[in-house]
């Protein structure tokens, strides 16, 4: 009687400690794997900040999230055609009573160089922080402007 | 503090939004990143919405539960191609339940370059109040 309940019990032994780990994986693979599909994957330098480039007929704009983060403790210099972003992010801190619950915004120093598709005018390319946008607007060079050629008909 | 600030600062990739509801607009929706703390007398929320301009944040406290919303406007000009892009721009929304009684007529809002700092007063606590018996 005593020995046919012991055997009708979930064999714990048998169970291998991989079986576990297994499961784990299977699992966290199916959480990640689920994320990847609806994240967004675009090319990435993996360098703080990230850019976003884009061009119009006659300029390039080269655009980064700096919430917080003021015009003066930037440092945008370009050379060539390489455009370098150096600055730090500071998070002023807080009252020394303060509890923190949640601390995910995070401080640090930054630098970034990227070269730009074309040449550009230096002379007149400028820089504004609007809303925690980084928007740096730089002016092509004559010989990176489109040129529209007429077909003559003769 | 000081040793934070000097250290580099690394890509964080934007977190997308996964909640159970779905977003009625389509489009990409982020979780913005937060600190929030708490002293005697209020609770402060600071979250970082680069691009949300405040006619566009929405923050409303209901049953307890804290919810920011911030729609952004794509910055890029009408005419503008993309060669290179890094990041997504979207929605920020995210919520909280927050379990201290919160004074909802004294909530102040500041949204400075694309950071929003979020103060929630405490209700004071009711203080214990003797009453004295008359003998008359």
């Amino acid at each position: 009687m005593i020995m046919r309940r012991i055997s009708s019990w979930p064999k714990w032994e048998t169970r291998s400690p991989f079986e576990d780990v297994d499961l784990m994986r299977r699992e966290i693979n199916r959480l990640f794997g689920g994320l990847a599909d609806s994240t967004f994957r675009g090319p990435s330098a993996g360098v703080f900040p990230l850019l976003n480039i884009t061009e119009d007929n006659n300029n390039y704009y080269a655009r980064a999230e700096l919430p917080g983060t003021k015009t003066d403790e930037l440092d945008i210099s370009i050379t060539g055609n390489s455009l370098s972003i150096a600055g730090e992010r500071k998070i002023p801190s807080e009252n020394e009573s303060a509890n923190y619950h949640r601390r995910e915004r995070e401080a640090g120093k930054f630098s970034r160089i990227t070269t730009l598709p074309g040449q550009v005018d230096t002379a007149k390319s400028e820089a504004r922080c609007v809303d925690g946008i980084l928007t740096i607007v730089l002016p092509k060079a004559e010989s990176a402007k489109p040129k529209q050629i007429t077909v003559k008909t003769s | 503090m000081s040793d934070t600030q000097s250290k580099a600062l690394k890509v964080k990739e934007k977190k997308e939004l996964t909640t159970a509801s779905e977003q009625i607009q389509p489009g990409p929706a982020f979780t913005p990143a937060v600190d929030i703390f708490e002293t005697d007398h209020d609770i402060t929320v600071l979250a970082d919405m680069p691009g949300v301009k405040a006619k566009n944040l929405n923050i409303d406290l209901r049953d307890d539960v804290l919810t920011l919303a911030g729609d952004v406007k794509s910055p890029e000009g009408p005419d503008e191609v993309e060669m290179l892009t890094e990041y997504q721009t979207g929605k920020y929304f995210r919520q909280f339940t927050l379990s201290e009684v919160i004074d909802q007529s004294n909530i102040d809002a500041n949204l400075k370059d694309g950071v929003l700092r979020l103060n929630l007063p405490k209700i004071a606590p009711a203080t214990p109040r003797k009453i004295k018996v008359k003998v008359a």
